[in-house]
C-alpha cells in the first residue's frame, strides 16, 4: 500500500491564491506558483487548487496558473473548482495537471466522471463529495441536494472516479478534528482511495484521519505557517503515521 | 536536433516530462515524426492516457515502427507508466490492446488494495520512494523492480520503463531521470 499523502489544499480566485495563507517569508503571497513549489519543498506529497471563483472566464486563467505551475512543481497537483465539461477537464490536464476534482458538475451529469476516465485513466478524475447530514451538498456547501452520501462516493467509483475527496462541511474551517466516522463509513464503502478533509488543527487529527483515510487534505494549518510543514510532517511520523522520505538534491 | 524525443501519442501529460527535463538542463521535444525517435539522443514514452488511443495514435503516425527500429538498434528508450505497459506484447485494458512487444509480457487490472494505486511507495531493491497513479500492472520476466510485489520496473536491452513518474517525485524523481539521461 502506498504511504499516506499530506495534501496542501489552495484556495485560487481569478488566478491569485486567496485566504488564509499567512505571508512570513514569501514574495508574494498570491502567486500559486510561488506558494506551490514552497510547500512541495516543504514536504508537501501533492497539492490541491481549488479555484473557488470558478466562472467561465476563470478556467482560461486557470489552464494558464496550471502551465505555470506545471513548469516549477515535481510532485502530482489535482484542479478543482471551475470543471464543467470533458473540455474544461483536457484543458486542465493537457495544461499539466495530473487530475482534476469534479463536484457540482459531476452530479449534474454522472457521465463526465466515465468521459474524462475513459480518456485519460480513473487516476485523473478525483470526485469532491461535500458531505452534511448524510446529504451532499453543492455551492460550497450552502446548499444541500437530495443525493445520500455513501451512495453517491459508491456511484462515483462505479463510473470511475479514482479517489474521492470527502469533506465533512460540519467540521470544515472548525480545526477540532476530521470526521472520522464519515470517513470510515465512505472508505468501507469503496474500493478507491479516500482523502480526508474538513477539520485539520493538529497534528494527532491528521494522523487520526490517516489511520481511516489514504490522505488527508490541509488547509489554514499550513496557511498560517508555511514554513511550518516540516514540523508538521515530523509531528506525524512522530504519531507512527509513515509518510515518504524527504530526499535532499544532491 | 533536440537531446531528447518525447513521444506524443495524443494524450499524455507531456508537459511535466518536458519540465522536469529542462530542470535538468536537457532540451526536449514533443514529437510523433519517426526520424526524430530514431534520431534523438533518448526517447521517452511518457505515461498517461488509455492503451487503445495510444497505440492507434503510434500506429498511425509511423512512431510505432520507429520506436521498434530504436529498440533493434539499441537506441536507449524510457517509459514512463503507460510507456512502460505498451512496451508489452498485451494489455487487458479497453477490452484488450496488442503492445509494441519490444519485451515479453502482459498488462492486467490489479485488484488487491485500493486501485487506482495513489501515492508514493517504495521501490525494491532500489530502496528509493516514488509516486504511482496507475490502475493496470506489468507481469514479465522482464521486471527488475518491484513495489508492495507488483512489477514496477522492467528492462531488456536499451529500453527501461518504470511504473512509477520521476517526473512528479520530486528530487527522488529528478536524480532518477538524471541517471537514465547518462545511459548511452
Amino acid at each position: 500500500m502506498p504511504l499516506a499523502r499530506l495534501i496542501p489544499c489552495l484556495d485560487v480566485a481569478h488566478g491569485r491564491v486567496v485566504k488564509g495563507v499567512n505571508f512570513v517569508g514569501l514574495r508574494d503571497v498570491g502567486d500559486p506558483v510561488e506558494l506551490a513549489k514552497h510547500y512541495s519543498d516543504g514536504g508537501a506529497d501533492e497539492l490541491v487548487f481549488l479555484d473557488i471563483a470558478a466562472t467561465p472566464d476563470d478556467v482560461a486563467t486557470m489552464t494558464s496558473v496550471v502551465a505555470q505551475v506545471a513548469d516549477v512543481l515535481e510532485i502530482p497537483f489535482t484542479v478543482g473548482g471551475g470543471v464543467r465539461s470533458t473540455e474544461d477537464a483536457i484543458r486542465i490536464i493537457e495544461s499539466g495537471a495530473d487530475r482534476v476534482s469534479l463536484n457540482s458538475a459531476a452530479l449534474a451529469d454522472p457521465g463526465l466522471i466515465t468521459a474524462i476516465a475513459s480518456r485519460y485513466g480513473s487516476q485523473a478524475v478525483v470526485v469532491a463529495i461535500d458531505a452534511g447530514d448524510g446529504v451532499v451538498h453543492t455551492h460550497g456547501g450552502r446548499v444541500a441536494t437530495a443525493t445520500k452520501t455513501i451512495p453517491w462516493a459508491v456511484e462515483a467509483a462505479a463510473r470511475g472516479a479514482g479517489e474521492i475527496l470527502l469533506t465533512s462541511i460540519a467540521h470544515d474551517g472548525r480545526r477540532e478534528g476530521f470526521d472520522l466516522a464519515l470517513t470510515a463509513a465512505v472508505r468501507d464503502a469503496v474500493a478507491i482511495p479516500v482523502i480526508a478533509s474538513g477539520g485539520a488543527g493538529s497534528a494527532a487529527h491528521v494522523a487520526a484521519a490517516l489511520r481511516i483515510a489514504d490522505a488527508a487534505l490541509v488547509a489554514s494549518i499550513v496557511h498560517e505557517n508555511p514554513s511550518g510543514l516540516p514540523g508538521l510532517r515530523d509531528e506525524i511520523e512522530a504519531l507512527g503515521i509513515q509518510l515518504r522520505p524527504m530526499k535532499e538534491r544532491s | 536536433m533536440s537531446d531528447i524525443a518525447v513521444v506524443d501519442y495524443g494524450a499524455g501529460n507531456t508537459r511535466s516530462v518536458r519540465a522536469a527535463l529542462a530542470h535538468l538542463g536537457a532540451t526536449s521535444v514533443v514529437t510523433s515524426d519517426p526520424s526524430l525517435i530514431k534520431g534523438s539522443t533518448q526517447v521517452v514514452l511518457p505515461g498517461v492516457g488509455s492503451a487503445r488511443s495510444a497505440m492507434e495514435h503510434l500506429h498511425a503516425t509511423g512512431a510505432a515502427k520507429a520506436i521498434r527500429e530504436r529498440f533493434d538498434d539499441g537506441g536507449p528508450i524510457l517509459g514512463i507508466c503507460l510507456g512502460m505497459q505498451l512496451a508489452l506484447d498485451t494489455s487487458e485494458e479497453d477490452g484488450g490492446v496488442e503492445g509494441l512487444g519490444l519485451l515479453s509480457g502482459s498488462v492486467y487490472r490489479m485488484s488487491e488494495g485500493r486501485v487506482p494505486r495513489l501515492g508514493w511507495a517504495q521501490v525494491d531493491p532500489w530502496g528509493e520512494t516514488y509516486y504511482f497513479a496507475h490502475s493496470y500492472a506489468a507481469q514479465s520476466n522482464d521486471s527488475v523492480a518491484t513495489s508492495d510485489g507488483v512489477t514496477v520496473a522492467i528492462e531488456r536491452g536499451s529500453f527501461l520503463g518504470v511504473q512509477f513518474h520521476p517526473e512528479k517525485s520530486a528530487a527522488a524523481g529528478l536524480a532518477f531521470l538524471e541517471q537514465c539521461l547518462s545511459r548511452a
